[in-house]
């Protein structure tokens, strides 16, 4: 047999042997273990309310007002007062189509939206648009960010308390239980998630 | 043999540069043009080429500042050619002074010798490998060969630039003589060793002209490192234009020229050859000549030096250095008997007795005519001594020589040697030195024995600190000797050497060379003799004695026309000075480019983005100013370092940390800032031309 | 705690995690690549390959080797990708178009992972974990056996064998990575990073909405992703997905572990050719470009220039609340000087110069630390550039750990700097020539231009990152990019190789006080000043149309 084929077959039993260790035997070690230790993790963290589930405590999902005309694709949603917004997403916080809306820095568009969100969440908030937090103007890396900056949540309490008539003193104490401070202390930075947080102005009484 | 290291005085001073040659080099410089010459330098072959172009679109599409980057484009080309004009300019000098010496002699041959002694007469350039000729006084020898018949005096002046005449006889490693060289006395036979059109002097003219040369090993390496960097802007500026159009301001093809030869390392694309050609030159100031530029560079790298002791490390010769007397015996009385025994000694030790005797203990040397009676014993190597016999009283022998010559003599007579004297012989060879034991006897008494001279080898004066010098500079040195190790050991440690061999025979050299060069090392040596030319060939710098044989001279890489054997810690240097020089100017032409990027680009793009002007940290008046200003610069650095690339970079002999960040921040620092002035100050003239403000 | 003080307590920690592994896993390394001994498992695995493990081979059949191995995992790649849909656990994904195919199997078998495809929506689990996670492996491998080659150039003498390439192979994959892989598969798996064969799992959100939630085997790969620096995700945001990068502390790991090997390997090498100043020496380099580019970064996403960034208030667009300024640019400045690419926030709204500082890290040649083997065999190239040169100011001809630089050596070193800067300016002048192509950007004037340079960039030095703006999933950015990642990882290893065997040819020459030291500051520093005027020369003219023109606003 040619060198050449016989490297080549050589490459291709090694491939093959290879593709059975780690590509095979590898990933179902991982995934054995990890379904028998920490089965919720490796599944995605999802949260039930009511014994439904919900979602799953590290994506992002929209609070929004139904479609007035659900066949419209181009209505735009509108959010829900009685809920605690997240950021905004380049995908509509839709797992299918994770990632970041790629605007540059100088993008017209990006300026465009930045400054219309900040006045629709000015407006919507009720506050002055200067103070509207950064996190409230720029869609995520993911599109599924499953956070909030404290001051964003803090700037929402007085809404949500208005809409759904519970008291703010109230909502300030769930933002506060529902903050995650930085990993470890000191890895990342602290945030609210907006699904727990939520799920726990839900069953507010 | 000459010591002269100054260079001689016909031949052009080392370092200096004529700004007549520049002149004079001019012509040569165009006639470089040629692009079957310049395509060897793919740097500067860009160069010419951007300059075509840019001269068809100035021709196209003419503007001052178009016709001026294309003047400033040749210009470049023509300096770099005229660094090698210059470089090889001084090498013609000297090849004319040799040429001249090269005449057409006719040569007298001998049809069968040794058998008869019939001559014919023949052209020089008729003479075959393995003829017979024969010189005689004030005739020219007319091709290289060996002397195997007689003994002559001979003016090589012609070659050496020294004007002493020096002996050439048969047999020994004397035997070398060269074509064109002037026989002064006497008459000698002389085997022709070279083919006709191959003498020494036909070589030696090849070499100094740069006919014969040949990119060196690191040249070749450097050449390949320049032209991927010319690929790489080659690509940086080509892909540049269609960027450039996205942005709306695609350049005119004279900029993008521009930019191209501003970025390319043409300063050092120009200087390499000269750079090497001048390092060759150093060594014929030196009057060395390298056989080939890998020689040389192979100097800068060497590890180990072998180096004879005699000449070398010591003077020629051994000198009394004290008297030490026998028991009973009064150290004047011993130095009055060793002066008497050498009065007639003229050999340097019997000199240096002599003078001894009077500088330590006062005693005249007194003139052979005050002993008008005494009868000289002259040394012979069957006595191994050396004295006088004078007449006074009953009669005084005085004698002198090697321990056991003496001693025999010494009992022979009746006498006795005490232990004593044993003793202080064996003290001085145990010390390195050489002991001379001096007797007397008076009538018919048994002799006595007086003392012993202690003579010993004088180390040069300043070789401890060469030494110690070139240990800095990681090299070894091994003093070769044919002394008795302890003798070795005693003058090795005084001289500093690191380390020795002793009663080396050229096996011994041989070995050890072999053995260092399994280890990686790079070895240089020097030698003279035919039993030496196997370890010359052997050696990766090999250095011929002009007085060697042929066969030496032809089995080194270098022949120093003075034979002088410390030359060759010089000839290390000129290799480390030439690849020094070649390293500095590569990392300054590299710098360079820095500060021509902050006046090019924002000259280009500033137009269409504002804020690359924030680049234009020099402030320079305009863009055409800033580009004409760059270009300016990039042509008239390479004739600012001319005289640098012939002189070669100053070398100071230390470690090579220290040679490194020195070398840096002249040239690697240097290079990033001199630009950046030497621009600005351009852009300040240029700004005022019609047309470029 | 301020965010100022947990962005230098993280960075401190990351430091600190990585010199602690410096000396254990580089020394651990070298013994895998010098030991004669087999495991038994290994003997069995050489057996049913059909290779001898004791045989070492001349440099041309290493490549050979390499290239045969590489080839063939194209080819298979590219099968598996378009046969995926009559394949196990496909989840119903639709067909992939040849042109997509073949750039995403060239891409993960170079180690690129460039991804014109959306993770979620076009891959099936099986191909995601037999065929993207074992190249995830197995091109990791290939780049720490290409350096392992070289390193015995260095050390050999006299010799004409530079290794055995399967079994570097093999004992990389198995006894290096797949270790560290499955504990921090695990630890990523505890922390959130889910893992197990589900498909898209439906559920009702509060608002009575849908919301699909997704899975897969995404630990088991997120891991080796990092680990072997690929970088491709398993979802279309990578490690800006909450499923594969779930916190501050998952993100910190994720940065370790694309670090640990490429600033290990300087180990390896100074234990390998017995000094170990010589690896101080280079992750000395390596890690100073690395701390000034985290440090710039950082700086100038703090800074947030640019119009719309000034006008949102800070650098938040395409980042992630959980990770913030200085966990996103600490992974940017990490990524893009890895040769790994992944992201876990999105280089095309960062500023204009910590935008920029992502090309720069990506041109300097992924080098410090660089990919897996390929950063280290990248410094080594520049460092015998820098040898080259400063050696002859020593006034020697140059060496470099004893073994000579001539024109051969020299050759090749030139021919690995051309490649990728020749890779890179022609595929983007092309690009940006082209009308059609041009419109592949998102984003117009000299931040679209940066996304172009960056696609060619990344390409071409096997980052895999891009500034995702721009539309690549065409006809023509998929061969060009293809060919880009193609030529810019396997020319580079044949001049590599070459010159491994060049050097193993050599006899060395001894150190004395006359050669060039080459572990003291003096040349970290001027090997730095190489890297940065090598490249900063060669790319400057396109970077001032790029990023340093939309910074100079």
């Amino acid at each position: 047999m040619p060198t050449f084929l016989r490297t080549h077959l050589t490459a291709l039993r090694m491939l093959l042997v290879m593709t059975v260790i780690l590509g095979i035997a590898y990933p179902l070690l991982v995934t054995g273990i990890s379904q028998l230790a920490f089965p919720d993790r490796a599944d995605g963290s999802i949260v039930k309310a009511d014994g439904k589930e919900i979602g799953s405590g590290l994506l992002a999902q929209g609070f929004d007002l139904p479609k007035q005309n659900p066949d419209d694709p181009d209505e735009q949603a509108q959010p829900d007062p009685k809920w605690f917004q997240p950021r905004p997403s380049a995908g509509g916080h839709d797992p299918k189509s994770s990632g970041a809306s790629n605007l540059g820095p100088n993008s017209e568009e990006l300026l465009k939206a930045v400054e219309e969100r900040r006045a629709a969440v000015a407006a919507f908030d009720g506050v002055d648009p200067a103070s509207v937090p950064p996190d409230a103007l720029t869609a995520s890396g993911s599109g599924l960010d499953p956070q909030i900056s404290v001051a964003y949540a803090k700037q929402q309490v007085q809404r949500v308390a208005k809409a759904r008539g519970v008291p703010a003193e109230q909502l300030d104490r769930l933002v506060e239980k529902y903050t995650d401070g930085r990993s470890l202390g000191f890895l990342g930075q602290p945030g609210v998630n907006v699904l727990l947080l939520n799920r726990a102005v839900a069953g507010l009484k | 043999m000459s010591t002269t290291l100054e260079p001689v005085p016909h031949r052009a001073a080392a370092g200096l540069l004529d700004p007549k040659l520049l002149l004079t080099s001019l012509p040569d410089a165009v006639k470089k043009l040629d692009p079957r010459v310049m395509v060897k330098n793919p740097v500067m072959f860009v160069v010419e080429v951007g300059s075509v172009v840019t001269t068809v679109a100035a021709i196209a599409d003419p503007s001052v500042f178009a016709w001026a980057i294309t003047a400033w484009l040749w210009l470049t080309t023509v300096f770099a050619n005229l660094a090698e004009a210059v470089a090889e300019g001084r090498g013609k000098a000297q090849a004319d002074t040799l040429r001249r010496t090269k005449s057409d002699a006719t040569a007298r041959r001998l049809v069968d010798w040794p058998a008869s002694s019939a001559e014919e007469e023949v052209a020089g350039t008729a003479l075959r490998l393995g003829d017979h000729v024969v010189v005689e006084a004030g005739q020219v020898i007319p091709g290289d060969g060996d002397v195997v018949e007689g003994i002559a005096s001979v003016d090589e002046s012609a070659i050496t630039g020294e004007s002493a005449p020096v002996i050439r006889e048969s047999g020994g490693d004397r035997s070398a003589v060269t074509g064109g060289t002037k026989v002064l006395s006497d008459r000698i036979v002389v085997r022709i060793g070279s083919e006709p059109g191959k003498t020494f002097i036909d070589r030696m003219i090849a070499l100094v002209e740069g006919a014969a040369r040949q990119k060196t090993p690191n040249e070749i390496a450097l050449n390949i490192l320049l032209a991927s960097l010319t690929i790489v802007f080659l690509i940086a500026v080509v892909t540049l234009q269609p960027m450039a159009t996205y942005a709306g301001a695609p350049q005119p093809t004279v900029v993008l020229v521009a930019l191209i030869v501003a970025l390319i390392p043409t300063t050092i694309g120009a200087l390499l050859s000269a750079i090497g050609i001048a390092g060759m030159d150093r060594l014929v100031q030196r009057n060395v000549l390298a056989m080939s530029g890998r020689a040389v560079e192979a100097a800068g790298d060497v590890n180990t030096l072998l180096l004879d002791k005699t000449g070398t490390i010591t003077l020629g010769n051994r000198q009394a250095a004290e008297f030490r007397p026998a028991g009973g015996v009064t150290v004047e009385e011993l130095a009055d008997a060793a002066q008497l025994s050498s009065l007639a000694d003229e050999t340097p030790e019997g000199r240096s007795i002599v003078v001894l005797a009077k500088t330590g203990y006062g005693l005249r040397a007194r003139a052979q005519g005050e002993l008008a009676h005494a009868e000289w014993v002259p040394f012979t190597a069957q006595t191994r001594m050396s004295g006088v016999d004078l007449p006074e009283g009953d009669g005084r022998q005085v004698r002198k020589g090697a321990a056991a010559s003496v001693a025999n003599w010494v009992t022979g007579h009746g006498g006795s040697v005490g232990p004593e004297v044993a003793q202080l012989v064996d003290g001085i060879s145990a010390a390195g030195g050489t002991p001379l034991v001096v007797a007397d006897r008076e009538g018919e008494r048994p002799p006595r024995v007086l003392g012993v001279i202690h003579l010993k080898d004088v180390v040069k004066e300043g070789m401890r600190e060469r030494f110690a010098e070139l240990r800095r500079m990681g090299i070894k040195t091994v003093m070769i000797t044919g002394d008795n190790p302890l003798t070795a050991r005693a003058i090795a440690e005084e001289a500093g050497v690191d380390d020795f061999l002793a009663e080396a025979t050229p096996e011994d050299k041989m070995a050890l060379i072999k053995k260092e060069q399994e280890g990686g090392k790079l070895v240089a040596m020097t030698g003279d003799g035919t039993n030496d030319a196997p370890a010359l060939a052997q050696a990766d710098v090999g250095v011929a004695m002009n007085t060697g044989t042929m066969a030496a001279k032809e089995a080194g890489n270098m022949v120093d026309l003075d034979s002088n054997p410390t030359k060759l810690i010089e000839i290390v240097e000129i290799g480390k000075q030439l690849l020094i020089t070649r390293g500095a100017l590569t990392t300054f032409s590299i710098a360079n480019d820095v500060a021509k990027y902050f006046a090019i680009i924002p000259a280009m793009f500033a137009g269409v983005y504002p804020g690359l002007s924030h680049l234009n940290i020099m402030g320079l008046h305009s863009p055409t100013s800033a580009i004409t200003s760059a270009i300016v610069f990039n042509a008239l650095v390479i004739v600012g370092l001319i005289p640098l690339a012939l002189r070669g970079v100053k070398y100071r002999p230390s470690d090579a940390g220290s040679l490194l960040s020195r070398n840096i921040g002249v040239y690697g620092l240097g290079g990033l800032v001199v630009p950046f002035l030497g621009i600005k100050l351009i852009d300040l003239v240029v700004q005022f031309v019609p047309g470029l403000s | 705690m301020g965010d100022t003080l947990a962005g230098w307590l993280q960075a401190i920690a990351l430091v600190g995690a990585l010199a602690l592994c410096y000396r254990p896993l580089g020394d651990y390394i070298a013994r895998l690549l010098t030991t004669s001994k087999h495991l038994r498992a290994e003997r069995a695995l050489y057996r049913v390959v059909g290779v001898d493990g004791d045989a070492d081979q001349r440099w041309p059949v290493y490549l050979r080797s390499v290239l045969a191995f590489s080839a063939l995992s194209v080819l298979f790649l590219y099968g598996l990708i378009r046969l995926q849909t009559h394949l196990l656990l496909s989840l119903g994904v639709p067909e992939m178009e040849a042109h997509q195919a073949w750039n995403t199997a060239i891409s993960f078998t170079t180690n690129t992972n460039w991804q014109s495809y959306s993770g979620e929506s076009a891959m099936g689990h099986l191909v995601q974990m037999a065929g993207l996670a074992v190249q995830n492996f197995v091109s990791a491998a290939v780049g720490i056996a290409v350096v392992a080659a070289l390193i015995r150039g260095f050390t050999r003498n006299r010799t004409d064998r530079v290794g055995n390439f399967w079994v570097d192979l093999t004992r990389i994959s198995l006894r290096l990575l797949l270790p560290i892989a499955i504990v921090f598969a695990l630890v990523l798996a505890a922390n959130g990073v889910v893992q197990n064969f589900h498909g898209f799992h439906e559920v009702t959100t509060l608002t009575g909405g849908q919301q699909a939630v997704p899975g897969g085997p995404v630990a088991s790969q997120e891991v080796i992703k990092l680990l072997g620096t690929n970088g491709g995700g398993f979802y279309n945001a990578n490690s800006a997905h909450p499923f594969e990068n779930p916190t501050g502390f998952t993100n910190l790991v994720e940065v370790f572990l694309l670090l640990v090997i490429a600033f290990s390997l300087p180990r390896t090498f100074g234990r390998m050719v017995g000094d170990h100043r010589q690896g101080y020496a280079i992750v000395a380099v390596m890690g100073l470009f690395w701390v000034a580019s985290a440090a710039l970064i950082t700086f100038f996403e703090h800074q947030h220039g640019g119009t719309a960034l000034q006008a949102a208030g800070a650098a938040m667009e395409g980042k992630e609340q959980r990770f913030g300024i200085a966990g996103s640019s600490l992974f940017a400045a990490s990524t893009t000087l890895t040769s790994t690419g992944a992201v876990n926030s999105f280089h095309d709204s960062y500023s204009p110069f910590g935008g920029g500082l992502t090309i720069f890290n990506m041109m300097l040649g992924e080098i410090a630390p660089g990919g897996t083997g390929s950063g280290l065999y990248g410094m080594l190239i520049l460092a015998v550039v820098a040898v080259f040169v400063a050696g002859l100011m020593v006034g020697r001809t140059p060496e470099y750990l004893g073994k000579k630089l001539g024109g051969r050596e020299m050759k090749f070193a030139s021919l690995y700097i051309l490649t990728t800067p020749a890779l890179v300016l022609i595929g983007a002048g092309t690009a940006i020539a082209l009308p059609g192509e041009r419109a592949g950007m998102l984003n117009s004037g000299p931040h679209g231009f940066s996304e172009v340079l960056y696609a060619f960039t990344s390409a071409a030095n096997n980052n895999g990152s891009a500034f995702a703006g721009i539309t690549v999933n065409t006809a023509w950015y998929d061969t060009a990019l293809g060919l880009a990642m193609v030529f810019g990882r396997f020319l580079p290893m044949v001049f590599v190789l070459a010159l491994a065997g060049s050097l193993a040819r050599q006899q060395p020459v001894p150190a004395s006080a006359g050669t060039l030291p080459t572990h003291r500051p003096l040349f970290v520093g001027l090997l730095s000043g190489v890297v940065l005027i090598v490249v900063g020369l060669t790319y400057f003219p396109a970077l001032a149309l790029g990023p340093i023109a939309e910074g100079l606003h």
